[in-house]
């Protein structure tokens, strides 16, 4: 009776070696805790704080109003809560006793310093594509930040995806390796913004729609996404704007925050332009110029539509009387119809991709909460109107303004509204009374 | 003709549907508190209260205030009987033209509703709408942190109203 022990050692062997293959795929190794050096190069850290701009890091690791980078911050997941980490240099709680091997790592291969695997909110399937060079430079910058103690807050997913060897698998599938590759037919500055864009800028992780593992759909990049329970808009050539972008106007937006013909950008945009008014303007010109070509020249069509938006955008409209439209009259039409151009007055509505865009979120968002002045910079004002209007009313202007500016009709306005409340409560109990 | 609910009274306003709210309280109500400041709301001279809340009156249609309760700071307290929100201010002298008062004091009282033991930060991060060019923020500060403990002792709770 040989076979059975045969049949079982094939087993047995079978086991051992999906198990071996199983952990070459989840274990990571820990690395060493270091006593990071004492200093850095100045130059170095300058330089990284310009990528820790561009890579928006503040934005997820810091909770508004609390100390840079000490993390905690919510973001919300279709797979439940994941709060972001501590960056700061703090021995115990932040990345302190990281080396920069195992911070290259942590970027790279979204794996920590004990070998646990990040979950891919922290977006290092775009930060891969970043040099060795360039990590350096944002170590140095991290680790001569003021380190703060904040220990991390406990994520808040469902099973299965609150064990993290499920991640080892999202990997498998989904986080390609590799540094950028330049594209010897483009210009040098095209070729920056792409290492830019497609890399540390991270521009997908909100403007490229994600599948039902929360990965990014790259057949579809840039087509549009979300963002903290707002629409990140396409920004290709399926874009929305009323008025075709050129790379001079994405230039004047991402540096400035604003153009006459697009608006301002708020949401989460806010802090995106916030940090690249500060980097390099040869960085902001690259990631314009190479997200131009994303957006693709315009057809004819668009130019010849963006020509009649941008002229009927200075005629005075026909008054209504609906309800929307004395909504609009008397609380909206004397910033938003005047002879005053941004920043000075609200754009005409004409311009509005929020209006313009299939998803009603952002347009809702902003009428509830408003803009609110950026402290320490020049930045527009609009009040909020969540507490003089109801989602009923609210709605009603939005479904007359999507209409009045010939866009097809919002079919669940209402609905949007009511949860645009709920979602953005709080920004709205912080920002207003 | 609508029915408007102000300082706990009933009003039969006839304005169109789309008149600012601060126009009626101005010109129809007589009530002169709020002012005109910008009439784009964007420095809040005109704040008052829309049930519990501060609300830009001058960006405001009175078609959105059916069946809803208005407070102008003449609803607070009067000279003889300031309320407390009116007597930190006047204690602490935190007015200058006083133009930008009236909003100040509505939306502070509107937090302190909410939150009675508001911090520095919060007062600040909830003024940041109203504007002031004396520069009394100061004082204004002062006043409204003065006006939160005088409402938490019971000598300094405005005399009762009857508000429904």
């Amino acid at each position: 009776m040989a076979s059975p022990r045969i049949i079982g050692s094939i087993v047995a062997i079978a086991v051992a070696a999906g198990a071996i293959a199983a952990a070459a795929i989840v274990w990571r190794p820990a690395i060493a805790a270091v006593d990071p050096p004492a200093s850095f190069d100045p130059a170095l850290v300058k330089h990284g704080r310009d990528l820790a701009a561009i890579g928006n890091c503040n934005d997820c690791h810091t909770v508004r109003g609390a100390k840079d980078f000490a993390g905690g911050l919510p973001v919300p997941t279709p797979f439940g809560t994941i709060y972001s980490s501590n960056i700061t240099p703090d021995a115990e709680t932040g990345i302190g006793r990281w080396s920069e091997a195992a911070f290259r790592r942590a970027m790279q291969s979204g794996v920590d310093r004990d070998g646990q695997h990040l979950y891919p909110t922290f977006p290092y399937d775009h930060f891969t594509h970043v040099t060795d060079d360039d990590d350096r430079a944002l170590y140095a910058y991290l680790m001569t930040q003021r380190p703060v103690r904040a220990p991390a807050r406990e994520n808040d997913l469902k099973f299965p995806f609150n064990q993290r060897v499920v991640v080892a698998g999202w990997k498998l599938l989904f986080l390609r390796h590799g540094s950028y590759q330049a594209d010897a037919t483009k210009s040098a500055e095209w070729n920056r913004g792409a290492y830019l864009v497609e890399g540390l800028a991270h521009c997908g992780a909100c403007h490229t729609p994600r599948n039902a593992l929360g990965a990014e759909k790259i057949q579809a990049s840039f087509s549009g996404g979300d963002a903290d329970n707002w629409h990140a808009y396409a920004i290709n050539s399926q874009s929305k704007a009323p008025v075709p972008w050129t790379a001079d106007a994405l230039f004047q937006y991402l540096r400035h925050g604003w153009h006459p013909d697009h608006g301002v950008a708020r949401g989460p945009m806010a802090e995106v332009v916030s940090n690249l008014s500060e980097v390099p303007e040869s960085d902001v010109r690259a990631i314009a110029t190479y997200m131009a070509d994303v957006f693709g020249v315009p057809t004819p069509e668009q130019k010849r539509r963006g020509e009649e938006v941008l002229a009927s955008s200075k005629q005075k409209p026909q008054a209504e009387s609906t309800p929307g439209a004395q909504i609009f009259a008397a609380a909206c039409a004397s910033c938003h119809e005047t002879s005053r151009a941004p920043p000075f007055g609200g754009i005409n509505l004409a311009l509005s991709t929020a209006l313009a865009s299939p998803d009603a979120r952002n347009a809702a968002n902003i009428v509830l909460a408003g803009i609110r002045p950026t402290a320490g910079e020049r930045s527009p004002i609009m009040p909020g109107f969540a507490d003089s209007m109801s989602d009923g009313q609210i709605a009603l202007l939005l479904d007359e303004l999507r209409i009045r500016f010939g866009h097809p009709p919002w079919t669940n306005t209402a609905a949007v509204v009511r949860d645009a409340r709920r979602t953005q409560t709080v920004s709205l109990e912080r920002d207003q009374p | 003709m609508m029915t408007l609910k102000v300082n706990g009274q009933d009003h039969q306003v006839d304005a169109d549907p789309d008149t600012p709210l601060l126009y009626v309280l101005r010109e129809d109500l007589k009530l002169n508190a709020a002012k005109f400041g910008c009439g784009l709301g964007q420095c809040g001279a005109c704040t008052v209260i829309v049930d519990g809340k501060a609300v830009l009156s001058c960006v405001t249609p009175v078609m959105l205030l059916e069946g809803r309760k208005v407070t102008t700071l003449e609803g607070l307290g009067s000279v003889e009987a300031p309320a407390p929100i009116q007597r930190a201010f006047i204690e602490e002298q935190a007015a200058q033209c006083g133009y930008c008062i009236a909003g100040m004091m509505m939306r502070a009282q509107a937090l302190l509703a909410r939150n009675s033991k508001p911090t520095e930060a919060e007062i600040r991060s909830e003024l940041q709408l109203n504007l002031c060019r004396c520069g009394t923020h100061m004082r204004i500060l002062r006043a409204v942190h003065r006006a939160s403990k005088l409402m938490q002792t019971a000598d300094a709770s405005p005399a009762p109203r009857s508000t429904p």
